[in-house]
């Protein structure tokens, strides 16, 4: 009854306040609202943000102290499948939501918590990650971003690679070595930087696909508070752990493609062509099969983790194998439509083509990196083999 | 309903995990495979299993069943598959069972199931043909009308289990052409009837399946199970809910085939050190546990269709997901199984080549991974 209650409430609430433009799924990343200072958002997305962060419910189960909606698992869960039935967009996403504020949650301080959390609710402030270096990849833990302790401050010196959004971003958390004599794991501090310090400098990464959100961001000098360290100094590695376990289950989340679910089959039938009424081609058929009840499984599996995590089971390094098969299942899927196309695939930009076939080849093309980022799919298979399986060094 | 068994689905499959660890082993498999058994599985065992009410699982409690739903059954049939049990639960609880508990009426259901929950009565469903392949509704035996009752003509393949049954469910056409789904009807027979022949045949996997020859053997009217010319779609429902458990035994099997694997893995020594310390092979074994953790979700999915009371076209659908899933991996299991053991993993000393013998047949079964994606690019419209 109480839970009804709240669903009646919650959609009396949603439709009086959602503006007219919310009502229709993003086609992109870059539709979605990600706050911060620096970007400039239409006024409907901008009013749904600033009404949906006033209650809390950017952030739905984050404590109502922090700015929070303060809401129960069952009563988040009844606000999403309302605003699923409303097929109404999330007001934010990012990094702040997804990553840095659920560690804050667990691992800050009551003053990080109080400085940081409420501005990520309302949308303020807008995060980047920086972990990867362009000598410290695969191999993260051997990251060389030096910073040595001058009074109350840490001064930071060195180079961060395929920071997502890093020109667009407000703070950093970043790893950075504050320790050259320990082994390289436990030398690593996990920081909060203000993007405007003097000394921090983003430049864009061009890719093979076109532009991309990818930045180098270079730092000199940065000074960045001591109280800006999250847990202990050189304690940072097992906070950078648990966050890119979270970041592979999210990769495959967001790969998900829920909108594009029919997108294969449409493309077939204009491309491939139809014969009673079905997609011509037995081959093109079974393929496109294939990737779907692949997809099927791979979102049941992302279902059973998620119920089993409700059910007191600890989520463990099994999550790699959503990293894995969610990105290779987004390669295939990419390059299957590739194929679907034929050679309308083959353009770059200008006459000949339609944005939506540009877009599945520069899509393809992105997809490609989707194995390498957020660790390698062979990374995923070391951790598995050796986490999981416990096969020997 | 969640992905997640429950605290009392956990007891039964430990409750199963022992039974089979204790009660059967891959010794026994064997010795079935080349004794010379008439029956080709273990009459006391299945009373055992009567007992501990796994034969009445899915079965109403008015018939002597447990009146559980298919995910208590699903975690039965994954530990008999992990010991490659070739007890009759397929044929005889999921076929010829839920034939009668789907098609059959009062009298039928009451004659029948209570013995099949006892472990008393033994049942196959005779319907598949040299043509029909993967087509459940192939069919092109017939029964024509005489004198009230009628006789069927024909002849029946790989109908599993049915060298023992004590009833055989047999599917003929009453109409129709040999593809439609409409003109199919049920019957129930004796397999002593006069016109019969049951002809025991040898598989790869060592299962039990007989060749059954209808030669104008008489029924009457009260063989038919459910309505004259209709069988079709109760038939698919019925086929439908046992390879739901196949997809579940297969699990069992895979996860079997999967850990004899890592435990070699470990084990073996070349070059001075485990193999299992070699990249390449760590991330072919990485593979492998991702494709079994996927086929793990789906067959759970379509247990809990079923128990989710959907209707039969979404129970199709994740029953389809499901069965090209544990097809697909199950043989990339047992491929990998044999390669990664090496020579020792050709030997037919070795069990490993028991779990590539039985994916390959449990792949067959019911159709195979592109039968099955065909099926849903159908029911999904494309």
């Amino acid at each position: 009854m109480v839970a009804d209650t709240f669903r009646e409430e919650t959609r009396r609430w949603l439709v009086a306040n959602a503006p007219a433009a919310i009502y229709a799924p993003p086609r992109t990343a870059d539709e979605l609202c990600w706050g911060g200072k620096k970007t400039r958002y239409p006024d409907d997305v901008k009013r749904w943000l600033d009404v949906m962060g006033e209650r809390g419910w950017t952030a739905p189960s984050w404590p109502r102290e922090y700015g929070g909606g303060g809401l129960s698992a069952a009563e988040a869960k009844i606000l999403a499948e309302e605003m699923a039935k409303l097929r109404l967009r999330p007001p934010l996403t990012g990094f702040g939501l997804s990553m840095i504020g659920p560690l804050l949650l667990h691992e800050g301080s009551e003053e990080l918590k109080r400085t940081h959390l409420p501005p990520i609710v309302r949308g303020e402030i807008r995060w980047c990650q920086g972990y990867s270096e362009p000598g410290a990849g695969s191999d993260l833990a051997s990251l060389q971003t030096k910073a040595l302790r001058d009074g109350d401050d840490f001064v930071v010196n060195g180079q961060k690679i395929w920071t997502s959004y890093g020109d667009k971003a407000d703070w950093m958390f970043i790893l950075v070595r504050t320790d050259f004599e320990e082994a390289k794991h436990s030398g690593i501090t996990f920081l909060l930087m203000d993007m405007e310090t003097p000394g921090v400098t983003p430049r864009p990464i061009r890719l093979i696909s076109g532009a991309s959100p990818f930045c180098e961001v270079f730092l000199s000098d940065v000074r960045v508070p001591v109280r800006n360290v999250v847990g202990r100094v050189n304690g940072g590695w097992r906070l950078a752990k648990a966050l890119l376990g979270h970041e592979r289950t999210m990769i495959a989340d967001a790969f998900k493609e829920r909108d594009d679910a029919r997108r294969l089959v449409e493309l077939a039938r204009r491309y491939v062509g139809e014969a009673n009424g079905r997609v011509a081609d037995p081959v093109i058929r079974d393929r496109i099969a294939q990737v779907e009840m692949d997809q099927a499984c791979l979102d049941l599996t992302l279902a059973r983790a998620r119920d089993g995590a409700k059910a007191g089971h600890r989520p463990g390094p099994e999550s790699s194998i959503f990293k894995l098969y969610g990105t290779e299942l987004n390669q295939r899927r990419r390059s299957l439509m590739v194929e679907i196309l034929g050679p309308q695939a083959l353009g770059w930009e200008g006459p000949g083509f339609e944005d939506d076939e540009l877009r599945v080849t520069r899509d393809w093309l992105r997809s490609r990196g989707n194995s390498i980022e957020g660790g390698t799919s062979e990374i995923q298979l070391n951790i598995i083999a050796k986490r999981v399986l416990g096969l020997p060094d | 309903m969640d992905l997640v068994l429950s605290a009392e689905q956990e007891l039964l499959q430990q409750t199963a995990r022992e039974f089979v660890a204790g009660r059967s082993s891959l010794k026994r498999v064997r010795s079935l495979r080349d004794g010379s058994d008439p029956d080709g599985f273990s009459r006391a065992l299945w009373t055992e299993m009567a007992r501990l009410g796994w034969l009445g699982i899915v079965l109403p409690v008015e018939h002597d069943g447990l009146g559980l739903g298919y995910l208590e059954l699903m975690v039965v049939m994954e530990e008999l598959g992990r010991g490659l049990m070739p007890e009759p639960m397929l044929s005889t609880v999921l076929l010829g069972a839920n034939a009668l508990l789907l098609g059959g009426n009062a009298e039928q259901r009451k004659e029948h199931l209570g013995p099949v929950a006892a472990g008393e009565r033994l049942l196959a469903l005779a319907h598949q043909e040299a043509r029909s392949r993967h087509t459940v509704h192939h069919v092109e035996t017939r029964a024509t009308p005489a004198g009230g009752g009628w006789i069927l003509r024909g002849e029946k393949v790989h109908v599993l289990d049915g060298h023992v049954a004590d009833r055989l469910v047999v599917t003929a056409r009453t109409g129709g052409e040999p593809h439609d789904i409409e003109g199919i009807t049920l019957f129930l027979v004796r397999p002593d009837a006069a016109g019969i022949r049951v002809t025991r045949q040898t598989r790869l996997d060592g299962r039990n399946a007989a060749v059954v020859r209808l030669e104008d053997t008489s029924v009457d009217r009260h063989a038919v199970l459910g309505e004259v010319d209709r069988g079709g779609a109760l038939l698919a429902r019925v086929i439908d809910r046992a390879t739901a458990a196949l997809t579940a035994e297969m699990l069992g099997s895979m996860t079997a085939t999967f850990d004899m694997t890592i435990d070699y893995l470990k084990t073996r020594v070349q070059f001075g050190v485990p193999i299992g310390s070699f990249q390449a092979l760590k991330h072919r074994a990485a593979r492998m546990y991702a494709e079994l953790e996927l086929a793990r979700s789906a067959v759970m999915h379509a247990h809990r269709t079923i128990d989710e009371g959907r209707d039969d076209a979404a129970v199709a659908r994740a029953v389809s997901v499901a069965k090209a899933r544990t097809s697909d991996a199950f043989m990339l299991i047992a491929n990998e199984g044999v390669q990664l053991h090496g020579g020792i993993g050709m030997t037919d000393e070795h069990d490993i080549g028991f779990f590539l013998k039985r994916a390959r047949a449990a792949e067959q079964t019911f159709g195979d991974a592109a039968h099955h994606r065909e099926r849903v690019a159908q029911l999904d419209g494309y």
